[in-house]
């Protein structure tokens, strides 16, 4: 089967796109620049930065010792001294190492000074399993940072996104975090010819439905996209909410699917305990219980460390039948 | 006035050169075969052990696997010199030391094949699993060597790391915390000279990494990693001082990455061949060959039959591997409590049940 591509549309990866948008903000604005490990010579560890030390210099793609807290720490220091730093933490796990310069320095330093000091740093960083990384570079930790006010939390899940959002991001005065999950890379996409910034504030529907809604973000996305097809055929309307930002969470959007299905599924790589998924029913249940039918149904990863065999992996992570299953559940009660 | 508040220097040791040919007058038990002829073979059986993980993971047998090629004189006699009763607390390259210190080869492939139970071995005793983490576990060696110190036992903890650790907090901190307490703790630098794409002179400004035992107020030293002489000097110094308290030491040897990072690098895409070719010039296997058979220790006969020996062995670890079940699915819930809480007893249930449905499914199919 072959597909056209519509006019005024480009096919592309999402590596390609979240390397477009790395491009042009290193083209359209001198002070932003780009460090982390791995980021030159080699070109990023999921190949986003290929070829950028060639052409930008060592001075604006600059691989680091490796040492997390210290170029994130430096990358806090240069957004206060006027650059526009782009700091890529190779996965969400090693974020961890300079949890205390993005959590005690660099979300809080707004009200430390007064209100005097912006932190304008831009962090990305790779997050999810999915690839046999095991249980240290598997895990999905994005809930930790949404938890944290001051910061922002990004979980692009379109080549629309991760091109757009990078730009919008520099342009915000707080420090940003924007999360990559690392089976998108690899996926294709459609693109505007003249795609550019998007906004960062809104959940976006992916699928309308009417029956039940799938609430999501980032890779598992494309799961629900897929679990909704396959509802379909069971004859189950699923309506898709593409979270986009997890802080802040666009409430409005997720009581307004709410209303209309009146079901909701949770999907998170997350552990369930305490995660993002936790916070939304929360809000549900406070702003809009009397909407639902039926009890908020969730899933998560299973609670242990992602393991690295390949079954096993599947096994702990979300899947589309998981998700196909909890709605089904939901829509035509237990069997 | 000024007076030199502090003057320090780090020395380099060197016994033979790449060709195998001493530099100098040798150590007195390096007069005789036993010892070198020993490290030849453990360091030829852990090459060929390498050489046949990488195949297997070539071939999809074995999950990503780190190399230790290039790193041998360094393992080997340092594995050799620790008592049972120390405790090893290596990072992601020492498959050969945890062996030489009883683990079986199976053990080390079922670990890099995915299966938590290769971290399990009971020869293990009192030894860290591996660390993938980069410098965490030096600060284990920290409270590993605080508790021999609180005990009073003459026991000491041995971490080793790469040349980029020596960039971590925690590499840093930890040197900080073993001068300040003065613990019977050895750190052993292997300087390969790269840190996946990133070359030694981009990871420090400073000279030697040895020489940040200054700042921490320990011994430092540096020695020719390729070089089995050196490195078993500076081992038995080091442990011989950790064990009578005189503190901890910091070895940096030098040495060179022939391989790739992990199987899951290619290090053509940075790495020149010229300099590639520079470090097999210097590489620790042929230099202790040459010297033993400068001596008429070691001949091309004694070669031949011990390499069939390993191979042998080799394939044996291999064939126990390939022929290990693989773990039951429920069993990744076994290790994260001493009791597991009923909620996560269900989610055990929940995945158990889905990976016989899965398997149930596949049957069909």
């Amino acid at each position: 089967m072959s597909t056209t591509i519509p006019a005024g549309m480009r096919e592309m990866t999402y590596r390609e796109a979240a390397r477009e948008g790395l491009h042009e903000a290193l083209t359209r604005d001198e002070r932003v620049f780009l460090m982390g490990e791995d980021v030159g010579r080699y070109g990023g560890s999921y190949a986003v930065s290929l070829g950028f030390l060639e052409e930008f210099g060592p001075e604006r793609i600059r691989d680091t010792p490796l040492s997390e807290s210290a170029f994130v720490g430096a990358g806090i220091g240069a957004a206060i001294g006027g650059m526009r730093p782009i700091v890529e933490v190779m996965t969400v796990n090693f974020s961890l190492l300079a949890a205390d310069q993005i959590i005690n320095t660099a979300a809080t330093y707004l009200h430390m000074s007064g209100g005097q000091i912006n932190v304008p740093l831009v962090i990305r960083m790779a997050t999810g399993g999915g690839l046999q990384l095991a249980a240290q570079h598997s895990h999905s930790l994005e809930n930790l940072y949404a938890h944290v006010p001051g910061l922002k939390v990004l979980t692009p899940a379109t080549v629309e996104d991760v091109r757009g959002m990078l730009a919008t991001a520099l342009a915000d005065p707080d420090p940003v975090l924007i999360f990559e999950h690392i089976l998108l890379y690899n996926r294709k996409g459609l693109l505007a010819a003249d795609a550019g910034a998007v906004d960062i504030h809104r959940a976006r529907i992916r699928r309308a439905g009417t029956q039940v809604s799938l609430i999501t973000y980032g890779g598992s996305l494309w799961k629900c996209l897929e679990a909704a097809e396959l509802l379909e055929q069971q004859g189950i309307d699923a309506e898709v909410l593409d979270l986009r930002t997890l802080r802040p969470l666009d409430d409005e959007a997720i009581m307004a699917t709410v209303t209309r299905t009146r079901r909701v599924v949770i999907v998170d790589e997350g552990w369930r305990s305490g995660g993002i998924s936790a916070e939304i029913t929360a809000r549900i249940h406070e702003q809009a219980f009397y909407e639902l039918d039926v009890p908020v149904q969730r899933v998560c990863a299973a609670e242990v460390p992602i393991p690295y065999a390949k079954q096993l992996e599947d096994a702990a992570l979300p899947q589309v039948a998981d998700i196909v299953a909890a709605a089904g559940r939901l829509v035509k009660g237990n069997d | 006035m000024t007076t030199i508040a502090y003057q320090g220097e780090i020395r380099f040791c060197r016994y033979l050169d790449a060709a195998g040919q001493p530099v100098g007058e040798l150590p007195d038990w390096a007069g005789k075969p036993d010892t070198l002829v020993e490290y030849y073979r453990q360091m030829t059986l852990a090459r060929q052990f390498d050489t046949k993980a990488i195949a297997l993971q070539r071939t999809g047998q074995l999950g990503t696997y780190p190399s230790l090629l290039g790193g041998e004189a360094i393992d080997i006699p340092t594995a050799s010199l620790m008592d049972d009763e120390d405790v090893l607390v290596p990072y992601y390259r020492n498959h050969a030391m945890q062996v030489m210190r009883g683990c079986d080869w199976r053990d080390v492939l079922l670990y890099w094949g995915g299966d938590e139970r290769g971290s399990a071995s009971p020869a293990l005793r009192q030894d860290l699993p591996n660390c993938v983490p980069i410098a965490t576990q030096c600060l284990h060696a920290c409270g590993v060597a605080a508790a021999f110190r609180i005990r009073g036992e003459k026991r000491v903890a041995v971490t080793l790391c790469g040349d980029g650790a020596t960039s971590k907090g925690d590499f840093l901190e930890a040197l900080n915390v073993a001068g300040t307490w003065q613990l019977p703790l050895v750190f052993i630098v292997n300087n390969n000279q790269w840190a996946i794409s990133v070359p030694r002179a981009m990871q420090c400004g400073a000279p030697t990494l040895a020489q940040k035992a200054i700042g921490a107020g320990i011994r430092g030293e540096q020695v020719d990693g390729n070089d089995v002489i050196a490195v078993h000097e500076a081992v038995a110094l080091a442990l011989e001082r950790a064990r009578g308290g005189k503190g901890p030491s910091l070895i940096e040897a030098v040495s060179y990455r022939l391989s790739d990072h992990t199987t899951a690098d290619d290090a053509t895409r940075y790495r020149s061949s010229d300099e590639l070719r520079a470090g097999w010039e210097h590489e620790p296997v042929k230099r202790l060959r040459n010297f033993l058979h400068g001596r008429g220790w070691w001949n091309e006969e004694q070669e031949q039959a011990w390499q069939a020996d390993i191979s042998r062995r080799v394939q044996q670890a291999v064939d126990a591997y390939l022929a290990t079940a693989p773990d039951d699915p429920g069993a990744m819930f076994d290790h994260l409590y001493a009791e597991l809480p009923a909620s996560l007893e269900a989610q055990r249930e929940q995945v158990r049940a889905r990976a016989a449905a899965r398997a149930a499914r596949r049957e069909q199919d």
